[in-house]
């Protein structure tokens, strides 16, 4: 058995409460949301916080809804509560893709979808497929919100612009007709984290392309997208040879490693082969009737 | 689901089954199994191990001041400390040496250096980090091809006189023979192959609880052992305490695939330090202790030729190996056999010629060779025979299967005697392949193969045609540390009629207190439920070598059976005692002794049982009681096979393999219990995807295993495994008692070798002919590319 070291434990009641305990306990505490991620380093003592700042009393973080042409994303809410969450589905199917290859049923439970952004593994599906719809990301601190764009969200592996006293809350992502989106991973087994993977999400007036968002996961794409490919997207037919081009230039601007997943050179081909078929798929659906982003 | 029995009336029917199903399911499935870890001893400690971040190291110093200082901690043990009692090496089961803790250098990453005896299993933990160890790096040897290299460095400089890194070099079978052969095929394919390192990763990992009494001079060690006695008998010969008074006792085991037969440094640290300390210590590993330290399998570096006739006949087989043994030889397996039983490399054929010569070397990795269901190597020998048939399939434009059928050994061939030495009981190959081709509609299978090629589709059609050898002995050729391998049976019927068993192996989940059970039931026309199976205690149990290579029912269910008999003709004299007959006038027949010509008369063993234990004139030279024992030292191996159809499908764009259907047609002889037998079988074929696909344990350059978690050694689930198709065919063994050969290993055997030949299938119109496992999205899309992801460290 695996154990942790020692640690400090505080449960906090509200976002007020979890504000007020980081800023009492300080850049050695760290917040505990599902712990599917967090508590497996701990015991591998790969992670030793001095605090624990449990968060999943906050009830009020947890939900999905329409509000304002958005659809807003509690942190809290559960990767099970994002896949069964029908307007999540109908507004950003991506986000249903993408959690139907999350994990496994238990870790979907359990682990929430703010945990998994703030968590930022490189090889982490939801913050490809947030940078695809390009959602913003409330964070509170003591200073009151502010607005992040998803794509300014991460700063590095394992890092992200949430500084120690504050607390992601919700994300947003803007939904609009004409839209589809879709995600596409290729994992070596169920579960697993993707050796690589793609979201898209388009707007088509006709059959023209009037927006494009790609989200590239665990191939080394700089902010988990690929600009140039959404650049040379814009204003162009939704066609397979403009997807294949936007593939040829996603695999370009990408920066994959060798691991045991896979060797690189197969880490950017299908970083070109998964955006065009998530381009595929998402243009389909925004063709589709009654579509959101 | 399975097939009729196709061979002597199956001995299975005749075998009650337990009213309740297996009798170990109702204490797992409500949770009241008792694993090692649910027991606790008043005033028990537990103990961690410091270990080695680096591959390969001179130990400068270990500094365990601030550990030992700890308020919790009651000892520290070092090396040194043990090598002051002669306990800083161990044998291994292949006469190897391996490190208790390390003293001189660190072997591979994981290896053991420290270990810290604290009151509670966190502060062990806190405390090996106040250890301090000055490593002076050395380079490591992290592939096996580089490790004979002039310049390699030597890795056991712990070996007087050693100067390189090989452990062994072995060959089997006639190589001027074969050579002829080879020289007279019109054919000859020739193929690299490296069958990957892989881990048994049972769901319990290793552990031990030791209690050395001051007192009484016992020790009892609770322990995750397959094999409870020889483990006794090695603690005796390294500990030199007298082996009367150790105590082994193995007690639930959660999955044991080979992993738990070796002993390992952490239970001789858990004596250590009940010694040391005169409490009893706990240790247990964790998840990535277990992968990256205990005993891995297979890593067979393998150059394999097959030679035929332009007809398809096929001449003769040979094959070239290197295997990676790691930094210590702890390979489990009969002595006179470092490779094992490599040498059923002929398979399933009948070929003039074989010849395999192998060659061990010492790697900085984790130690160990023999393990997860691995048959002592047959699954080597399998998957290279049916690949090399595969290939030269594909060579002389030939049906696989159709090819196998022609070269198959026919049924009037048995006791075949194979071109390496190997004398086969019993088979009817021919008939299991077409009964698998029969079950997968093989030739419609065919068909939609050409209609999807058309379409650019990927669909590919996997044979393996499996041979395996289990159930070692016999003794005179088989032996571990000098302990010949058999297996005793203790049966003991009481006074009204219920009776128990001890049998000297070890189950691990695979349901040996029913099987057992039924064996003893049948032979005396009890109820399963009246028979208990005591096992995994050698103060309550007979001698014998344990539960590895699917050796319990072909060994100990044997040594059962004889028991069983020798108590029935025991009773038969107890009876004519009671019926006032001569013994010679009666038959056993619907569970008693009957009077011939008047079966009316008749006695049941509970009634003989309680006559037995009474005040009845027994006739001279009879004693009364009714218990026999038996020792079991089988004739020789005995040879399942089966034949497999492997379907998959592969996505051209990404290179990601979906196996649709698996047909496994298996004969291992009679069925005991045929759910449990089809368990087995379910088991291994989920091994067999997982290692052609996915499972794989790997390296850097600089020897850093990579797979330590369940993040990065893959297992596959339900959504890689389909239903399997099981049908089954029944070809008893003639010199086992109950016709039994044992199925614990032959999925695993034989399923790799088909989903690799259904993948290379499916690969086939692209003019791929051959990739190693594991058979990921990236290694299939590579072959594709033509550029074959090699074996060797990653990224390095």
């Amino acid at each position: 058995m695996q154990v942790p070291a020692y640690v400090d434990y505080e449960r906090a009641t509200s976002v007020e409460h979890a504000l007020a305990l980081l800023a009492r306990y300080g850049p050695g505490a760290r917040v505990l949301a599902g712990g599917h991620s967090l508590i497996p380093m701990m015991k591998l003592r790969l992670a030793q916080p001095e605090t624990l700042i449990d968060i999943n009393p906050l009830t009020e973080l947890d939900y999905v809804r329409l509000d304002g042409g958005e659809l807003r994303i509690g942190a809290l809410t559960r990767h099970a509560g994002l896949l069964g969450s029908p307007l999540a589905g109908a507004a950003a199917p991506i986000l249903h893709d993408a959690e139907r290859v999350i994990a496994d049923p238990v870790v979907r439970l359990w682990g929430t979808v703010g945990g998994s952004l703030c968590q930022a593994d490189p090889s982490e599906d939801l913050s490809a497929a947030f940078a695809a719809l390009k959602a913003t990301m409330v964070i509170a601190g003591p200073g009151g919100e502010r607005t992040v764009p998803a794509r300014m969200f991460h700063t590095g592996p394992y890092e992200t612009v949430v500084a120690p006293g504050e607390l992601l809350t919700e994300i947003r992502v803007p939904v609009a007709p004409g839209g589809g989106s879709a995600y596409v991973k290729v994992g070596r087994r169920a579960g697993d984290w993707p050796v690589g993977a793609a979201g898209a999400a388009v707007r088509l007036d006709g059959n023209v392309i009037t927006s494009a968002g790609i989200g590239l996961t665990a191939v080394g794409a700089e902010h988990f997208c690929a600009a140039e490919a959404e650049e040379a997207l814009r204003g162009a037919p939704a066609t397979e040879e403009s997807f294949a081009r936007a593939g040829r230039l996603a695999a370009e601007h990408c920066r994959p490693v060798t691991d045991q997943r896979g060797p690189a050179d197969y880490k950017r081909h299908l970083a070109a082969e998964l955006t065009v078929r998530a381009l595929r798929r998402a243009a389909d659906r925004a063709r589709g009737p009654g579509r959101g982003a | 689901m399975s097939g009729a029995a196709g061979g002597p009336a199956g001995a299975a029917a005749e075998r009650p089954l337990p009213a309740a199903g297996r009798k170990e399911d109702a204490r797992f499935i409500r949770g009241r199994g008792r694993f090692l870890d649910d027991i606790t001893l008043p005033g028990m400690l537990h103990g961690a191990i410091l270990r080695s971040p680096l591959a390969h190291a001179r130990i400068a110093s270990v500094d365990t001041a601030a550990a030992r200082a700890h308020p919790m901690v009651e000892a520290v043990i070092t090396g040194d400390m043990l090598a002051e009692r002669g306990l800083a090496w161990m044998p291994t089961l292949s006469a190897d040496t391996q490190a208790v803790l390390a003293t001189d250098k660190v072997r591979f990453q994981g290896q053991e250096v420290a270990f810290v005896v604290a009151r509670d299993r966190y502060a062990a933990r806190d405390a090996l980090e106040l250890i301090s160890v000055e490593y002076e790096p050395l380079p490591p040897v992290t592939d096996a091809r580089r490790a004979l290299d002039p310049d390699a460095p030597v890795i056991r400089d712990d070996q007087p006189g050693r100067a390189d890194n090989r452990v062994f070099d072995w060959s089997a079978g006639d190589l001027a023979a074969t050579e002829a052969a080879f020289a007279a095929a019109d054919v000859v394919v020739t193929q690299e192959m490296h069958y990957p390192r892989s881990h048994p990763a049972p769901l319990e990992t290793c552990g031990a609880i030791a209690d050395a009494d001051p007192v009484t001079g016992r020790l009892t060690l609770w322990s995750t052992t397959q094999a409870p006695h020889a483990h006794r008998t090695l603690y005796a010969m390294i500990t030199g305490l007298p082996e009367h008074k150790i105590r082994v006792i193995s007690p639930d085991i959660g999955g044991g695939f080979g992993n738990k037969v070796p002993v390992y440094p952490g239970y001789l640290c858990a004596i250590a330090g009940s010694m040391l300390t005169r409490r009893p210590v706990k240790w247990t590993e964790d998840r990535s202790e277990n992968l990256m330290s205990t005993t891995f399998a297979r890593d067979y570096h393998m150059r394999g030729q097959i030679a035929a006739d332009a007809d398809g006949t096929i001449l003769a087989v040979r094959a070239s190996v290197l295997a990676d043994h790691g930094a210590f030889n702890g390979a489990a397996q009969p002595s006179k056999y470092p490779a094992g039983f490599f040498h059923v490399l002929t398979g399933s054929y009948d070929l003039r010629a074989a010849y395999c010569q192998v060659t061990g070397v010492y790697t900085n990795k984790a130690p160990g060779g023999v393990a997860y269901s691995c048959s002592f190597r047959v699954t080597e020998a399998v998957y290279l025979i049916e690949r090399l048939v595969d290939l030269l399939a594909r060579e002389l434009g030939a049906d696989p299967a159709e090819l196998r059928m022609r070269n198959l050994l026919r049924p009037e061939q048995f006791p075949y005697r194979s071109a390496t030495g190997l004398r086969y009981d019993s088979g009817d190959y021919p008939r299991a392949l077409r009964k698998a081709m029969q079950i997968a509609g093989y030739a419609e299978l065919r068909a939609e193969q050409a209609r999807r090629r058309e379409r650019g589709e990927l669909m590919g059609i996997g044979v393996s045609c499996f041979t395996e050898a289990v159930g070692a002995g016999p003794r005179k050729h088989m032996d571990i540390l000098g302990l010949g391998i058999a297996d005793g049976a203790d049966l003991r019927v009481h006074p009204t009629g219920t009776a128990t068993l001890s049998v000297s192996c070890q189950t691990q989940g695979q349901g040996h207190e029913t099987t057992f059970a039924q064996i003893v039931a049948a032979e005396l026309g009890l109820s399963p439920d009246d028979v208990d199976v005591v096992h995994g205690d050698t103060d309550r149990t007979p001698f014998g070598l344990g539960t590895y290579g699917s050796r319990s029912t072909a060994v100990s269910g044997a040594a059962a059976a004889v028991a069983a008999r020798r108590v029935r003709e025991r009773a038969r004299l107890v009876a004519a005692a009671m019926l006032e007959v001569d013994p010679e006038d009666l038959e056993w027949a619907d569970g008693a002794w009957r009077v011939r010509g008047d079966p009316e008369q008749a006695r049941r063993i509970a009634e003989i049982a309680m006559a037995a234990h009474s005040g009845l004139e027994l006739p001279d030279g009879v004693e009364g009681h009714l218990d026999a024992s038996a020792v079991y030292d089988p004739p020789d191996l005995t040879f399942p096979f089966g034949a497999y159809i492997c379907v998959t499908d592969v996505d051209p764009g990404t290179g990601e393999v979906r196996v649709r259907r698996f047909v496994a047609v298996d004969d291992c002889g009679v069925r005991i219990n045929p759910a449990i037998v089809e368990g087995q079988i379910h088991r291994g074929l989920a091994d067999g995807i997982g290692i052609a696909l996915m499972q794989a344990i790997a390296f850097d350059a600089d020897g850093n295993c990579l797979s330590g978690s369940f993040m990065d050694y893959l297992l596959p689930t339900s959504v890689e495994c389909p239903s399997p198709e099981l049908g089954m065919t029944v070809t008893p063994s003639p010199h086992h008692p109950l016709g039994a050969k044992g199925i614990g290993e032959s999925a695993t055997v034989g399923a790799p070798a088909a989903v690799v030949n259904s993948v290379m299938d499916a690969l086939a119109p692209l003019g791929v002919r051959h990739a190693d496992m594991p058979l990921t999205p990236a290694a299939v899309w590579r072959a594709i590319k033509g550029c074959p992801i090699r074996p060797g460290p990653i990224g390095g």
